[in-house]
């Protein structure tokens, strides 16, 4: 009898023990850290591309080089949307850790706004090149930079639809914990292609100018 | 800092305030300043290439440390990467990966370049 009431309430006390833990460490810190960890994979494709087009950015068969086809004000615009855009989310994630809903729906809209513009000046990017016959099949040095670039515009693109999903949760239920995790995971993967983007630059745009 | 981060937001989410005390998103002014940092860290690059005021054999290594600064301030400010213990495991994700990247674009690079010239016509023996 006695043995089985203790069993009985180190039964409880497990089950009460375990529910604590839970309530205690659901702060979210182990989703991030998972999300964290897709990131870091996502950095090493990246890196794979970064590296096809290192070898491949002299193989110009023939065709237009970086210098004659990039224009760096151009770039620099871009630069300008994507940098400000981090900011502007830093802005979203500071008003929604003080659970200001209306001021965290307006910093994603404008931050949802400039990354509409940045994807707005890359496709016309790509389409200029492509109607000047600088295409992804002219040479393996555009072949390389359309795979490179476009990578990185798919990303911002699923980032994209991934704020307007966001937004629309937070429309509906408001800043719940649960809300706030995910933004801040979308905020890890933001400035994390503001990140790739600086290598983008430096990488294809301005060392293939200046070279 | 941790107080003040608790005693902001306090009144209406204490539990969470507490938990994310170590700012784990960071300030106004930490985003302020990354991000003029970061300004400045564009515009010196782009202004060096666009004026071509130094030689490519210069601009481009300048252009690459530049860049290299710019991302640790994106990491600082806007990631909010620190070396506090509570986050030892992304810092150990991370660098783990930038090791990865490092072999893979290095290594990757440095093979094709020396396969380039050992396909040069005329640069392996003939029978």
């Amino acid at each position: 009898m006695s043995n089985a009431h203790s069993v009985a309430a180190a039964d409880a006390a497990l089950l009460h023990g375990v529910e604590a833990h839970d309530e205690h460490h659901d702060d979210g810190s182990k989703t991030t850290l998972g999300f964290w960890i897709y990131l870091m994979s996502d950095c090493i494709l990246f890196a794979a591309v970064f590296a096809a087009f290192a070898v491949l950015r002299g193989q110009t068969a023939g065709g237009p080089d970086a210098k004659e086809l990039f224009s760096l004000p151009y770039v620099a615009g871009e630069t300008a949307f994507l940098l400000v855009s981090s900011f502007t989310y830093g802005m979203a994630m500071i008003a929604a850790e003080k659970q200001k809903q209306s001021a965290t729906l307006r910093w994603l809209g404008v931050t949802l706004l400039l990354g509409l513009g940045f994807m707005f000046m890359e496709l016309h990017e790509f389409a200029e090149l492509i109607g000047e016959g600088a295409g992804p099949d002219r040479s393996a040095f555009l072949s390389s930079f359309f795979t490179l670039v476009g990578t990185h515009g798919l990303h911002v693109l699923s980032g994209m639809v991934w704020m307007v999903t966001l937004i629309a949760h937070v429309l509906r239920r408001g800043l719940t914990h649960a809300n706030i995790v995910r933004l801040t995971c979308l905020s890890l993967f933001w400035h994390f292609l503001d990140i790739v983007w600086i290598g983008v630059f430096t990488i294809v745009y301005l060392s293939g100018v200046a070279a | 800092m941790a107080t003040a981060h608790t005693t902001a937001h306090g009144h209406d989410h204490g539990h969470h305030g507490a938990h994310h005390g170590e700012g784990a998103h960071g300030s106004v002014k930490s985003y302020i300043v990354g991000f003029v940092l970061s300004v400045i860290l564009t515009a010196i690059p782009f202004g060096l290439v666009m004026s071509g005021a130094l030689p490519a054999g210069t601009a481009i290594p300048v252009c690459f440390g530049l860049g290299i600064v710019q991302i640790i301030v994106h990491l600082v400010y806007f990631l909010h990467m620190n070396s506090s213990s509570a986050r030892s495991w992304n810092m150990a994700a991370f660098l783990f990966t930038l090791l990865i990247v490092a072999i893979l674009v290095v290594g990757s690079w440095w093979v094709m370049l020396h396969l380039n010239a050992n396909m040069m016509p005329g640069a392996m023996p003939m029978e």
